[in-house]
């Protein structure tokens, strides 16, 4: 029997605040909220939505908190259980988690990312905490946790080298990504985990979903995020590559993970975003935008 | 004087979990067994912990959790293996460095949650400095925002602390020298400092310490930054933190106990302890800032 070739049936910019999860009260998640950033989560319900109409049968996320500076990394055993505490919001997100990987889509894109050069490694201590990034976006976009997932780390070259060796590793493990899952016959859904502009506000009132205090830490950031975010719902995803150096050092951007530059290196071409959500989360920009390539003739 | 030991050490687990497989791997546990005999020749009853591995965003944290307890793993290094620790933690002191950061001025808060993770800097330095918990101890974070001003505040909040006690403390910055690690897989038998530009700096550094000068290298902190460290941060701020709780001076017995190169980095063990001559006051041209008036909106 011939397998069908995989595709990417969905990509996201799937931010991984998480205030999110804490405003969901979802049963994983100890601390209880009152409400909050309702405009993002509502936005993460339509996501979810199309994402479910795509009919993916693995989440593959990039988080900037799976912070590997030598290489790339991928979750490498078949399940993960645990608690993850936030260590920056530990007020917020103390979540009991039970995740299946997909280790053989695992091991196939770190094969490919690896025939380019790119250093890569699997993780297999079944002691590793999975970081709460992927936790958070997987969270978001699946809460029902019933597709296996492929968790890929950042390796953090915009802080080694520059901007631009980030993007173009970032390109390359994209397009390996895509290879991988072409191969290996997967609907694969893609989570690429960031905010846009990333600063925060360095205190938090005593109610954290207390939303008279949300805003943008500032207007430059603001329009930095907007201008992203047209390029992202027009479809200009070259001129999003071209514009990221600059982003990310105008907008202090989480972008700088690769998180953004891999999924539209994988994506391939200039598609145009289903913007769902803009909204702020403690100073911070985070969108939520979906990708959703046509299914060939 | 309550402060009556300061020292700076490695946090990279190797040491830790693979000490064999370098010898400036097991150079530097043993060195940290000699820090170890020095904490108890000091008369320290408990250590206080400043992590340039445990980045905090909203102001500053501390570990309130009287008894930690996990099996960590580094997201990086997770091959070395697992490190299961179960820590005794002095919380009446960290409960009063957050009350005292609070009134210069920093935002501030303990945390005590079960699962709390607490990095692999504080869990590695914890571990072979005390393997045997014969002191509690108080692990405080580095903001990732703060620049020297805001961190000389939270070190003199901890300072303020340790000192309303009266109890001797010795106090420990968790930080590498320079900071560049090879980003592609090496073998540990061929260790090496990243660049010999790194490794002159490193020695450059050492040598200062080895001589007592700790605040006269303090004040090079933003020369180290922009010469060897790789901008994660804002800028290098151990040493900021280490000599305003300590005491910003140069009279100390400088002892580096060792140097090696741990993936690529600069990594240490340094004690240092006061002592009533040394190498005097040099021209400090910066704020001695002690309380923290806000965000000066530097960063966009």
């Amino acid at each position: 029997m011939t397998m069908n070739p995989g595709r990417i049936v969905a990509g996201a910019l799937a931010p991984h605040p998480p205030h999110l999860v804490y405003a969901e009260n979802p049963p994983q998640n100890e601390p209880r909220a009152e409400c909050g950033w309702e405009m993002l989560r509502w936005g993460y319900e339509r996501l979810r939505a199309d994402i479910e109409r795509a009919r993916p049968d693995v989440l593959v996320v990039f988080s900037p908190h799976w912070q590997t500076y030598v290489g790339t990394h991928f979750l490498g055993l078949p399940r993960f259980q645990g608690l993850s505490v936030d260590p920056i919001f530990p007020n917020l997100f103390r979540y009991t988690y039970d995740l299946k990987v997909d280790v053989e889509l695992a091991e196939a894109i770190a094969a490919a990312a690896g025939a380019t050069g790119h250093p890569v490694k699997m993780m297999r201590n079944p002691d590793f905490r999975v970081d709460y990034g992927t936790i958070i976006s997987c969270h978001m976009a699946r809460p029902t946790w019933d597709l296996p997932i492929v968790a890929v780390s950042s390796c953090r070259s915009a802080a080694y080298y520059s901007v631009e060796v980030m993007q173009d590793q970032a390109l390359a493990l994209g397009r390996a990504t895509a290879e991988a899952i072409g191969r290996t016959g997967r609907r694969a859904a893609l989570l690429a985990s960031c905010s846009l502009s990333h600063r925060h506000f360095v205190v938090e009132g005593d109610l954290p979903e207390d939303m008279s205090r949300e805003h943008v830490t500032s207007h430059h950031n603001y329009l930095w995020d907007m201008r992203m975010i047209d390029l992202l719902r027009r479809g200009r995803l070259e001129e999003v590559l071209a514009t990221m150096p600059e982003f990310v050092n105008q907008a202090v951007s989480e972008a700088d993970s690769g998180a953004l530059s891999w999924l539209i290196g994988a994506l391939g071409h200039d598609i145009a975003g289903e913007v769902y959500a803009y909204g702020t989360v403690i100073g911070t920009g985070n969108a939520v935008v979906g990708f959703f390539p046509p299914e060939a003739a | 004087m309550s402060v009556v030991l300061a020292g700076l050490t490695t946090g990279l687990p190797h040491p830790l979990l693979t000490p064999d497989a370098n010898p400036g791997y097991r150079r530097l546990r043993d060195a940290f067994a000699e820090a170890r005999d020095v904490i108890r020749a000091s008369g320290a009853e408990r250590l206080v912990l400043y992590s340039t591995y445990w980045p905090s965003v909203i102001g500053h944290q501390a570990i309130t959790d009287p008894n930690p307890r996990w099996t960590h793993v580094d997201e990086l290094f997770h091959d070395l293996g697992s490190i299961s620790y179960d820590r005794p933690v002095d919380a009446a002191l960290a409960e009063a460095v957050v009350d005292a950061a609070k009134r210069r001025g920093l935002s501030a808060r303990g945390v005590n949650y079960h699962g709390f993770p607490m990095d692999t800097g504080s869990v590695t330095a914890l571990e072979l400095l005390d393997p045997d918990c014969e002191w509690p101890a108080v692990v405080l974070s580095s903001n990732v925002y703060a620049d020297r001003a805001e961190t000389l505040v939270w070190a003199k909040a901890t300072r303020d602390a340790i000192a309303a006690s009266s109890r001797p403390t010795a106090v420990f910055a968790i930080s590498s020298l320079s900071n560049r690690l090879f980003t592609t897989f090496i073998r540990p038998e061929d260790d090496a400092i990243h660049s010999p530009k790194d490794d002159e700096w490193n020695r450059k550094i050492l040598q200062f310490l080895s001589e007592g000068r700790l605040e006269d290298t303090a004040q090079l902190s933003r020369t180290i930054q922009q010469q060897i460290r790789v901008k994660k941060v804002v800028n290098f701020k151990a040493l900021w933190w280490l000599s305003a709780v300590a005491g910003p001076h140069n009279r100390y017995h400088g002892t580096v106990h060792a140097y090696a190169p741990v993936q690529g980095t600069g990594a240490a063990v340094v004690t240092l302890r006061p002592r009533e001559e040394g190498l005097g006051d040099k021209e400090f041209d910066e704020d001695d800032v002690e309380v923290w008036r806000g965000d000066r909106e530097v960063l966009s």
